[in-house]
């Protein structure tokens, strides 16, 4: 059974619809990248998966489960926002999360941390807007979920900063869980992914996997990209 | 090392000719114990089973072979590495030859290039 299922899943906000009678299956022990441009539906599909969301017609299912309390304790997700209270420390925040799930795995969030070489008592708002980045997918990716949704998990920081999100997600791979990475950074996070995800105007126009495309169209990931979804 | 990936070619095949030539230049030496997948993909920043799968080619082409439970090693056979080394070179070869007929010249005019060819030092 897959971990991730949508069926005939449609999503409208009155007028306009977001996700349009999307079908889509993804399996254990692959990296997806959801990949679009702004607007395409790619953080509704997730709120969806989240239960922040009620589809409007079909159905969205995590390890055959409708999202609710229980999918909660098999979902990580990393929104695209600030999403944690900023007068905490690094300290508390672990131990908040820890308060939340069972999955907590506090080895892996301290080994993690200690690569960061920052003070444990440093509260998030003192932090700079890369770090936070850094403390909020290492929050996530502590967890052992069976899916790890990341929402633009490396828009908005350097380069440097990038390359850690990303060889931390690398490290955390594994076979028993699914990982899946919105993103319009293509290019930066191709190498990552198994499988990718075309989303336009709430529909999938592509769903491949990465090295089919780059030896079947000559093309890299992005490059492909720019020529599906070209103005 | 740096890993460096050119688009448009599948990664794992970009791997595999990147290990083979540290492989036949000795980087990896014969019965040397390799790294972990994870690691290297972590230190390539490639999808672990992208790296898996160029490992599962170089294990196919007996360059590497594994230890049930404690790891991959480099070939000790000497036939397979000095196969791998003339395999490499004649395709370096063979590119050379390639590049420099796109330029006009016949197979005798590069031969004499090669023999009269100095490095930048001595020129």
């Amino acid at each position: 059974m897959s971990i991730f299922e949508c069926r005939n899943l449609t999503k409208c906000y009155n007028n306009l619809v977001a996700i349009n009678n999307i079908d889509l299956s993804i399996e254990s022990g692959q990296i997806v990248g959801l990949l679009g441009p702004n607007g395409s539906g790619k953080t509704t599909l997730i709120k969806l998966a989240n239960g922040l969301l009620k589809p409007t017609e079909g159905e969205i299912l995590i390890d055959g489960h409708k999202p609710g309390i229980m999918t909660k304790s098999k979902v990580a997700y990393l929104p695209d926002r600030d999403f944690l209270p900023d007068y905490m420390s690094v300290q508390q925040l672990v131990r908040f999360y820890g308060d939340f799930y069972s999955d907590m795995d506090f080895n892996k969030a301290g080994e993690m941390l200690k690569s960061l070489n920052i003070p444990h008592g440093m509260r998030l708002k003192k932090m700079s807007k890369g770090t936070k980045e850094k403390i909020q997918l290492i929050l996530t990716m502590s967890r052992n979920a069976q899916i790890y949704f990341l929402d633009e998990p490396i828009a908005g920081v350097d380069p440097a900063a990038r390359e850690y999100i990303l060889k931390t997600i690398i490290s955390n791979y594994c076979p028993d869980s699914a990982v899946i990475i919105s993103t319009h950074l293509i290019a930066d996070v191709e190498a990552v992914l198994d499988d990718v995800i075309f989303l336009m105007n709430g529909e999938v126009v592509m769903h491949s996997q990465a090295e089919a495309i780059r030896e079947k169209e000559s093309k890299s990931i992005d490059g492909l990209f720019r020529e599906v979804f070209r103005c | 090392m740096e890993w460096i990936f050119e688009e448009g070619i599948p990664i794992y095949t970009q791997i595999v000719r990147q290990l083979k030539l540290q492989i036949a230049n000795g980087t990896y030496a014969p019965g040397e114990k390799m790294p972990t997948v994870r690691e290297l993909a972590i230190d390539a920043g490639v999808n672990p089973n992208t790296m898996q799968r160029a490992f599962a080619e170089l294990e196919r082409d007996r360059l590497l072979y594994s230890v049930r439970t404690i790891g991959r090693y480099v070939t000790e056979e000497k036939e397979i590495l000095n196969g791998l080394k003339k395999n490499m070179s004649n395709r370096f070869i063979n590119e050379l030859f390639v590049n420099l007929k796109k330029l006009g010249m016949d197979e005798e005019e590069i031969k004499a290039a090669v023999k009269e060819w100095k490095t930048e030092e001595e020129i």
